[in-house]
């Protein structure tokens, strides 16, 4: 058996009396791609939260490499390997593209608190590294702020990888993309994770990028595991079709 | 003190219930204009005074009409300080929409400069006494005191017209529009509301509000030039306890304020200045959207410094600040006193202007009690001198130090907060450092300040002292470049720009800004050092609400996008004022109508100006 990056066992979160997410069980191999998807309110986004320590669950927990992290700040988690993507992508929109992924790099090294020297100077050319492996590094010396929404999203995974993660998590990476981008971005996603054994787990709406991408799927339906399996399996099983996929399979998109 | 006997507190009670009615009505027309258009109307003090000067006219000219008369005068003032208010919103505001929220308040702040000449010119400088409310002259008998009528009348003006207010938005289309767009402004507009309407009605509302505020009070209280400021400071308290957007929170906080003045003068008349400003930061300490108010649904947070990217000065800007530099630094050779003294003065400005523009423009915390540091790094030196006998250079720095040993405290607080939160948070604390300069008389003199810091013998001549200034001004405002441009620069900016992403990328998001706010506390220190020494003295003055303000429109002056524009700024502003003030009767106006003109052609400040048309010529086809 593969050693399991992430692992998460019995997660449990209540808004108001209302169990958001039951008893959700999930785990991540390196180099694994699972995608967790579900209709709206299925308790994707929360789960999410929850690994991410975004959210505190109200029970479960989740072990990062065996080790337990359930309840750690966001800083934290990515201290120890947790890199993340954000549904309403954020960069930083007053930097540079290079800028960008120097100060993640910068703050990997532990040395955001230095007020003296020029960051400008620092892991420059770590950071062209990094957007080489996005295939951002001819905008390096753009602003941010004039930044396509596509090459925005690939500086935040650039961001995230700046970060060397374990386990990358991305929210509805392709949300707000155009169709062609996004089967694109998770590829390049897909192929990093594979290549360097980080394991991903990614929350997505468009099927097509599910099925294209994903090792394994897990499909979530008020807040509790509905399925769970390889592509295959999942587009082939009478229950998710029911509940989630529908007609829109035949379609390839599901919204 | 009174004897504290069960009906002395009655009627100090009712006292604060009588003004705190009024401070509703201001925080209310605050609070709804806030919440519809998101501006921080700081001249909403200024319709207010010009409430109570209009009603004054009109009911003198209306007198021998009787109560008609007076409630005709009350009544037309309102609605002539609503149209005033229209006509703000048409002339001015309503060009700013697209502008971050500051450029609305900077402009604001022009017009209560302009106001207060338009007053000063038309009613004169003396305090006017007002008519007292026909029928209404009379007193009750409770217990043994006499307590007037009119003010039992006032009791009961804010509860009616609270029910008025909260029948107007919960039973009318217009009213539903309010809570709409108080909710999520885009949306009400995305569903095709004329917004030009409801944000001009909205500002009659606002602005009628504070007119009628401001008449109710010709028979209580004379009518005076400092109206406007003082009772817009407590409406901003009032409005932030109770929580934005909601008028029973503004209510039960303006009776909170009125109560706590009244009890205050009674029992610790010494820290009546401090003590609201006190419930202030401790409701928004536990409470930081106010006692009522929630976080709005959709705070697309703009960032007042917009999403320019920091460069390195180019080598046309350095062979400028070379020469400049080399300039001042030959003044004593040519100069006379007088500008000598000026410049000094103006290179003290740029240091606390760039340390505000440190916090606001890379942290994106917009401070409004910035001066606080100022000040207190004034007093640290001034009582570094007098108290301990130290030498001035240690004096010098004991000032920074002392600031942000203030800055580490007041910061704790703040960086917890965003946006206009923030910004009053800031206030309430610089407002407490400032009342205690102001009434702690045994170490800071009182409002008769400190005297005699001169400066040692060697810088004693005035050229020394430029000399030594430009020396602490260059070395600080390279060392502020020198952090901007550092790892911790770009983080400080990093969380600004995305505190989410930043926390998720390793970034401590409050330690960053605490850290910050620390340091550009530091350095406006270092500001207000070199000025005790400039002056010779130091006063609450230094510490005071104007003082912060003149921080944020030098910073908004000359641009929020750059490093340079606070110095630029700082130059523009105190240069314009010092000349203004020494030849021009009515500079205020003036200078009122100059950063309006700003505001409204040059959004990005003078060095956005700049950028703008420097970067066209030579190359147009750069995006601005």
């Amino acid at each position: 058996m593969i050693e399991k990056v992430l692992e998460a066992e019995g997660l449990v979160k209540r808004f108001q009396g209302v169990e958001a997410v039951r008893g959700v069980n999930l785990s991540v191999a390196a180099g694994e791609a699972v995608a967790l998807i579900g209709p709206n309110g299925a308790g994707k986004t929360t789960c999410f939260n929850m690994i991410g320590g975004q959210l505190k669950p109200d029970a479960g927990c989740a072990r990062l490499e065996g080790a337990d992290v359930t309840g750690m700040t966001p800083r934290r988690l990515w201290r120890r390997g947790v890199g993340r993507t954000f549904q309403i992508t954020a960069a930083f929109a007053s930097m540079t593209v290079r800028e960008n992924v120097q100060l993640a790099l910068n703050a990997k090294a532990g040395r955001v608190g230095r007020v003296f020297g020029r960051m400008s100077a620092a892991f420059r050319a770590e950071a062209d590294a990094v957007l080489d492996r996005v295939g951002m590094r001819f905008e390096a010396d753009r602003p941010c702020a004039i930044l396509a929404y596509g090459d925005l999203k690939r500086i935040e995974l650039a961001i995230a990888l700046a970060g060397s993660p374990k386990l990358l998590l991305m929210d509805e990476p392709t949300a707000g993309m155009a169709p062609g981008e996004r089967v694109q971005l998770m590829a390049l996603a897909a192929s990093l994770a594979k290549r360097d054994g980080i394991a991903v787990l990614f929350t997505e709406h468009d099927m097509d990028v599910v099925f294209a991408h994903a090792d394994r799927i897990i499909v979530l339906d008020r807040g509790s595991v509905l399925a769970e399996g390889p592509p295959d399996k999942i587009k082939a099983d009478p229950i998710v079709r029911a509940v989630y996929l529908g007609a829109g399979l035949a379609s390839g998109t599901v919204r | 003190m009174t004897a504290l006997t069960p009906d002395t507190l009655l009627i100090q009670a009712l006292n604060g219930l009588a003004s705190a009615s009024s401070l509703f009505l201001v925080a209310a027309g605050l609070s709804i204009i806030f919440g519809v258009t998101r501006v921080v109307n700081f001249a909403h003090g200024s319709l207010y005074m010009l409430g109570a000067y209009i009603g004054w006219s009109l009911t003198r000219h209306l007198a021998s009409f009787g109560a008609f008369g007076f409630w005709g005068g009350v009544f037309g003032a309102a609605l002539l300080v609503g149209i005033i208010g229209v006509l703000i919103e048409m002339l001015i505001l309503r060009r700013l929409r697209r502008a971050p929220e500051l450029y609305p308040l900077l402009a604001t702040f022009g017009v209560v400069l302009i106001v207060q000449d338009v007053t000063l010119a038309v009613w004169g400088p003396e305090d006017l006494l007002g008519p007292r409310a026909p029928g209404l002259t009379g007193f009750v008998t409770i217990f043994a005191s006499r307590f007037p009528v009119y003010e039992l009348f006032l009791i009961a003006v804010g509860p009616l017209l609270l029910t008025a207010l909260w029948l107007l938005f919960r039973r009318t289309r217009f009213g539903l529009l309010v809570r709409a767009a108080t909710q999520d402004r885009e949306m009400v507009a995305a569903l095709g509301v004329d917004e030009r309407r409801l944000f001009s009605s909205v500002f009659f509302l606002g602005a009628a509000l504070a007119g009628l505020g401001g008449a109710l009070q010709l028979p209580r209280e004379a009518v005076n030039l400092n109206m406007d400021v003082s009772v817009v400071v407590e409406a901003f308290v009032v409005v932030v306890v109770g929580g934005l957007g909601s008028l029973f929170g503004a209510y039960i906080a303006a009776v909170l304020v009125g109560i706590i003045q009244a009890f205050g003068i009674l029992f610790l008349p010494k820290v009546t200045l401090v003590l609201i400003f006190l419930v202030m930061g401790v409701v928004l300490a536990v409470r930081p959207y106010g006692l009522f108010g929630r976080v709005a649904a959709s705070e697309r947070q703009r960032s007042p410094a917009g999403d320019r990217v920091l460069r390195p000065l180019s080598v046309t800007a350095r062979v400028l600040f070379g020469f400049t530099i080399l300039v001042i630094a030959s003044m004593p050779l040519f100069a006379g006193d007088y500008a000598i003294g000026l410049i000094a003065e103006l290179l003290i400005l740029a240091v606390f202007a760039a340390s505000l523009h440190f916090l606001m423009g890379l942290g994106g915390m917009a401070s409004f009690g910035h001066a606080a540091f100022f000040g207190i790094g004034a007093y640290g030196a001034a009582l570094a001198l007098k108290v301990l006998q130290w030498p001035m250079a240690a004096c010098l720095l004991a000032a920074p130090f002392a600031a942000a040993l203030a800055g580490l405290l007041a910061g704790w607080l703040c960086v917890r907060l965003s946006g206009v939160y923030l910004a009053m948070l800031s206030l309430a604390v610089a407002q407490i450092a400032w009342a205690a300069s102001f009434q702690w008389v045994e170490v800071t003199g009182g409002d008769n300040g400190l005297l005699g810091v001169w400066p040692a013998a060697s810088v004693a001549s005035r050229g020394a002292f430029l000399l030594l200034t430009l020396v602490v001004t260059v070395a600080t405002l390279a060392a502020l470049r020198v952090a901007a441009f550092s790892p911790f620069g770009y983080a400080f900016r990093a969380a600004r720009d995305a505190p989410r992403r930043a926390e998720a990328s390793g970034i401590d998001v409050r330690a960053t800004q605490w850290a910050g706010f620390v340091i550009a506390a530091g350095f406006a220190g270092i500001a207000g050092g070199l000025y005790a020494f400039a002056k010779g003295s130091v006063f609450p003055t230094y510490l005071a609400i104007d003082k912060s303000v003149d921080g944020l429109i030098m910073v908004l002056l000359g641009g929020i996008g750059s490093l340079t524009g606070p110095i630029v700024g700082a130059f523009a502003f105190g240069g314009l004022e010092a000349e203004l003030m020494a030849s021009v009767a009515f500079w205020r106006a003036i200078l009122g109508f100059v950063i309006l003109a700003l505001v409204l052609v040059a959004p990005s400040g003078i060095m956005g100006l700049f950028g703008t048309w420097f970067r066209k010529a030579r190359n147009p086809a750069l995006p601005a």
